[in-house]
């Protein structure tokens, strides 16, 4: 049996999508940019791709911008913002837990002179929503703050920052990844509050190597990508046809997301249930976190190990996120995690098409290679 | 608790034995719109009309933004309903305002009693809530002459509804109250400014465009369709009529003076677009001419092209700044789509010195040569119809 829980890392491409992406390899092949018929085509799947996402973040159309990914959603938006806005201030609010395409992208501010806030979390990766209020100025141009956490799931009150924006009459911009979140919670500018959005096709089952950034209408960021301006100026490149009609077909399924949620919940709450009869294990994930991301430690077995163990049996999980290879994880010792547990930590991720089946093979296979390892 | 939409109606309360005719279209409009999401109790008491979701899934957000681009709404709010005692009022004030409160520096609460036997007086009542808002949200302080913030306490027949700031509405007349006309629509900034524009003083749509294949392309004719469609979120369903233009240009190419291109042409869509006017139904056709923008814009060459019809020709952005018309089509989001680079059939076979100040009579001689008659019939039988919105 091969059962795969790393659907953090990355998903399986639905059925629906891998239709839309044959024929624009084989027949459909247009540049969008084309004023041929053949042009015209690829426009209009462009068009309707477009559409499709603009539904499933509930915004307008012209307000979706195609990416490569979520890295590049988040590079434009952050280097995109501060450009746009450096003249007005020079402090920048983010949080310690904060994907490498966000952190990192914050490092390099920082070395430019930028004053980077991380706002600490606790010990379920969430940030206090009065720090916010408390750290926001005038002087303030962008804050950047992921929805939900990509190793433990934990969800962040986003929505507190346009509040605690407006309260100090800031010009910040509020940026949100929300490659994790997309797809399984309501993910709208409206209910965040936010100016830009990030999201990513092949963490929702659609193909690799392209992703949206939302960017509220009457907003300007000054993309740090030049070339043909294509997407606006956003995203200049020809436009991935066969990804992005792939991205817009599988975003067409994020059809019931509260009874997709309900199904998931009680796959993780029994999980949780049945795992904790092992003495060394320990839930790192809140119970308030999103039930499709579980991080969990068996203490004595390091993360490699149990990882390895686990893929013999066909059972594939992370240790840590996939991006941070060969790291001690900063988000885990964000939450203040003893070393033990933050070196014994795997990542189980859920998705829509896990199963009864798979989650009972993955309880039988934990246990399995514990006993291996820990003798009884 | 329960949500509501509260709508002023604004100029309609000043018609006079009319008016309820007019509320009753704004409410037809209000009910079509909104059944796109839901359906709604829509009830109307004195200047107020308020507005009831029949089920709990609906999302009131999208329901206040269809709402905003209703004409005849000067202004709209969502409110709570709280039971008519003051625990109540308080307790929905804090919960149901709270991410306001949270959000402001300052505010004020306004009160209005039109139930009088509610035992306290609005200044009493404003007092309470008040003095209970600032003890739960201590950051907070009250200015009573630029709040950021005004909560509204209405005491009403059945209910208190309790609100934050009113939004602004889109204003003019209920869609359909003053008959229906014809927009000629480019593709351009200014055409579905003035579509927009009539609309909002009442008039329904119907849209005519001008199509000169293989001069225009595809992409253009979409175009068009997209900017109705922004305009139609306004307006409600625009009937829309494309008109295959080629021949008649390429004829007045091959036998019109140059300078007299543009003139000629306008003269053309004008007879074209009237018996399609007429067929509709329509007491007027619209265009986006503004007074001298163009050589085809001065009072001379506007006198020509009216010569050809007997309609009365609506030509709201007549006096209006380039500048002007850009802020309005930003506001109705049709800017970024007009300024998509497609020719249109306005930007082909243009002069490359315009006659500015045309008489008719040289205008009359240069189509001489044309079978105007005959091409007019022939564009207006083969035209095409689609509907937006």
């Amino acid at each position: 049996m091969e059962c795969y829980f790393d659907n953090s890392a990355t998903t399986k491409v639905c059925d629906l999508a891998v239709g839309e992406i044959y024929p624009l390899l084989t027949e459909n092949y247009g540049n969008p940019a084309s004023l041929h018929k053949k042009g015209d085509e690829a426009k209009a799947a462009l068009d309707l791709a477009r559409v499709n996402v603009a539904k499933a973040l509930s915004c307008n159309p012209d307000e979706v911008y195609f990416t490569s990914g979520g890295t590049e959603s988040n590079n434009i938006a952050i280097f995109g913002a501060v450009e746009a806005l450096k003249r007005r201030g020079n402090k920048i609010i983010t949080t310690a837990i904060e994907h490498p395409s966000v952190s990192n992208a914050m490092a390099r501010l920082e070395r430019q002179g930028f004053e980077v806030v991380r706002l600490p979390v606790d010990k379920f990766g969430k940030i206090n929503e009065m720090d916010l209020y408390r750290e926001v100025n005038r002087k303030t141009i962008l804050i950047s703050i992921m929805l939900v956490n990509n190793e433990v799931g934990s969800i962040q009150p986003i929505n507190s920052a346009r509040r605690a924006v407006n309260r100090a009459g800031s010009p910040a911009l509020i940026h949100c990844d929300a490659v994790q979140a997309f797809g399984k919670i309501s993910v709208t500018p409206y209910d965040l509050g936010v100016d830009m959005i990030s999201v990513s096709a092949h963490k929702v089952h659609g193909p690799k190597g392209v992703g949206a950034l939302y960017v509220r209408k009457g907003v300007r960021i000054v993309s740090p990508v030049y070339g043909g301006d294509q997407e606006d100026g956003i995203r200049s490149g020809t436009s991935p046809m066969p990804a992005i009609a792939g991205f817009g077909a599988a975003v067409t399924e994020f059809k019931q997301q509260d009874v997709t949620m309900a199904r998931i919940k009680a796959f993780r709450d029994n999980f949780v249930k049945r795992i904790l009869v092992l003495p060394e294990v320990h839930i790192n994930s809140s119970s308030e976190s999103l039930p499709y991301i579980i991080n969990l430690s068996v203490e004595g077995i390091p993360s490699e190990v149990m990882r390895n163990e686990l893929s013999l049996r066909g059972v594939y999980v992370s240790s840590g996120s996939a991006c941070s290879k060969g790291h001690r994880s900063s988000v885990l010792k964000s939450m203040k995690l003893p070393n033990s547990r933050i070196d014994s930590a795997l990542r189980i991720s859920l998705s829509r098409y896990t199963t009864q089946e798979e989650m009972d093979y993955l309880v039988e296979s934990i246990f399995g290679a514990r006993n291996k390892f820990l003798k009884l | 608790m329960k949500e509501i939409i509260l709508i002023k109606n604004g100029e309609l309360a000043l018609k006079g034995l009319n008016r309820s005719t007019f509320e009753d279209v704004l409410i037809k409009n209000m009910r079509r719109r909104l059944s796109a999401i839901g359906e709604f109790d829509i009830k109307k008491s004195q200047s107020t009309i308020t507005i009831e979701p029949k089920s709990e899934d609906i999302n009131m957000q999208q329901a206040v933004e269809i709402l905003s681009k209703v004409f005849g709404i000067a202004g709209l709010s969502r409110a709570a309903a709280a039971q008519k005692d003051m625990d109540d009022i308080l307790k929905v004030a804090q919960t149901y305002l709270k991410d306001l409160l949270l959000e402001a520096q300052t505010f004020k609460v306004e009160a209005k009693r039109s139930d009088k036997k509610f035992p306290l007086k609005s200044p009493q009542i404003c007092n309470e809530v008040g003095g209970y808002l600032l003890s739960k949200y201590p950051h907070l302080k009250v200015d009573v002459h630029n709040p950021q913030l005004t909560v509204n306490i209405e005491i009403r027949d059945n209910y208190a509804y309790v609100r934050g700031n009113q939004l602004k509405g889109a204003g003019g007349m209920p869609v359909g109250t003053s008959g229906r006309a014809a927009l000629l629509v480019s593709g351009g900034i200014d055409s579905p400014v003035a579509g927009w524009m009539m609309s909002k003083r009442g008039v329904s749509l119907t849209a005519i465009h001008f199509a000169s294949p293989p001069y225009t392309s595809q992409r253009a004719e979409q175009k068009v369709i997209e900017l109705l469609q922004k305009v139609s979120e306004y307006s409600g369903r625009i009937t829309t009529y494309i008109v295959p233009f080629t021949e008649i240009q390429e004829q007045i190419k091959a036998n019109c003076p140059e300078e007299l291109f543009t003139i000629i042409m306008r003269r053309f869509m004008m007879r074209v677009s009237e018996m399609i006017a007429r067929q509709d139904n329509c007491g007027a056709l619209i265009t986006g001419e503004s007074l001298a923008q163009v050589a085809s814009q001065t009072l001379n060459a506007i006198g020509c092209t009216d010569a050809v019809c007997t309609m009365p020709t609506l030509r709201p952005l007549i006096g209006m700044d380039k500048n002007e018309i850009v802020d309005i089509s930003r506001k109705i989001d049709t800017f970024d789509i007009s300024i998509q680079p497609y020719e249109d059939c306005c930007t082909i076979f243009t002069p490359k010195h315009p006659k500015t100040r045309p008489t008719l009579e040289y205008v009359e001689q240069g189509e001489e040569k044309l079978d105007i008659d005959a091409l007019v019939q022939r564009a207006f039988d083969e035209k095409r119809i689609l509907t937006v919105g």
